[in-house]
């Protein structure tokens, strides 16, 4: 790969930052356009998961992940390996229940929030990050699974933590491919 | 009119790094959503849609001139500062230098680049030029946000006649 020929070092934070700043005039721009903050939460869902859906096919091209076996196996993976090499953390991974199809992602930081320190006037049920679970709720379907992915708890509504919440559905089958919604 | 010295990008295909990648995605999705026809067809909706993310790309464009490294915001010469958007601003932004920056001396110049990396997604066939403009507007916006943070006003236009390759022209507004 041929780099630029004085590649300082401060460069790839700004990159870093390229992202994060570009979404959260997104979200600001999203406020504007959009009263309801439920409206604004949907939005971001939904352009996730038109990012999650092609992000995957750029997952399985970088990390040659073998086939999975159950939904731990895929939740350790997207914490990881997915949330280390696109956003540089590993979330810790609770799983809820015993039959494991219920599990949460524990983020103790949130680069996306970065700039963030907390929601604007009037905005107390704006789930900042909702891009995040639209993005995996597009990239599981990908790969033909289907889950409800929300946020259980949000550092920047006074939460300790910040808590994605993934629950699995019946796997879809294959041939019979229908879209959920 | 002469070519300032702007390094040249070698090699074709370009290995992105993760994270840079994520930008581009979130950046194709916007223009995918924020591009939408109006519903309303009185409020014109195209233009105003262009103006969305050119908005957008400004106060990103802001933003980042405001981090990049402090000795290089003691830009005083206007030609320093579009060198600096050639080779600061888009190393930082897009891994790679701009490959050509031409002016008249009188306030107006092209900025080339003949491989922009939120182009090359597109496809190189003539079908999608007429959705290149589309995929331009952001960085213009980011172009004139950089530009205001080291003082200078600005309007930049983009055209692209084969993708991936385009340019940006950019017009310091004398106050």
């Amino acid at each position: 790969m041929s780099r630029p020929a004085h590649k300082r070092p401060e460069y790839h934070k700004i990159n870093k930052d390229l992202f994060v700043l570009t979404y959260g005039a997104l979200v600001a721009q999203l406020c504007k356009d959009y009263e309801k903050d439920e409206d604004v939460n949907r939005y971001l869902d939904k352009m996730g998961y038109g990012i999650g859906t092609r992000l995957v096919e750029d997952f399985l091209a970088r990390s040659c992940v073998r086939r999975c076996h159950s939904y731990s196996e895929i939740i350790d993976i997207i914490a990881q390996v997915a949330f280390k090499m696109y956003l540089g953390i590993t979330p810790s991974v609770v799983c809820h229940n015993s039959s494991r199809n219920e599990f949460s992602l524990i983020l103790d930081k949130n680069p996306l929030a970065e700039f963030v320190e907390e929601l604007p006037a009037g905005r107390s049920a704006l789930c900042y990050c909702n891009l995040l679970c639209g993005v995996i709720r597009g990239a599981l379907e990908m790969v033909h699974l289907a889950a409800d992915v929300t946020f259980l708890q949000d550092r920047l509504k006074g939460d300790s933590v910040t808590e994605i919440g993934i629950t699995f559905l019946k796997k879809l089958d294959e041939k019979k491919y229908r879209r959920k919604k | 009119m002469g070519s300032g010295g702007v390094a040249r990008e070698r090699g074709g295909a370009r290995r992105r790094m993760a994270d840079a990648v994520l930008f581009e995605f979130l950046h194709t999705e916007m223009v995918a959503e924020l591009w939408a026809p109006d519903p309303d067809p009185g409020s014109g909706g195209k233009k105003k849609s262009l103006s969305v993310l050119e908005g957008l790309g400004f106060r990103v464009g802001q933003a980042l001139g405001e981090r990049l490294p402090r000795e290089t915001l003691a830009v005083r010469e206007e030609l320093d500062a579009l060198k600096f958007l050639c080779k600061d601003l888009w190393a930082a932004t897009f891994q790679k230098h701009m490959d050509g920056l031409r002016t008249n001396h009188q306030g107006t110049y092209v900025l080339q680049d003949n491989n922009f990396p939120l182009l090359i997604t597109m496809g190189s066939g003539s079908q999608y030029l007429e959705e290149a403009p589309k995929f331009l507007a952001f960085t213009c916006g980011l172009l004139c946000g950089a530009l205001h943070t080291l003082g200078f006003q600005s309007l930049v236009t983009a055209s692209v006649t084969s993708l991936p390759a385009c340019k940006f022209q950019v017009v310091i507004q004398k106050s």
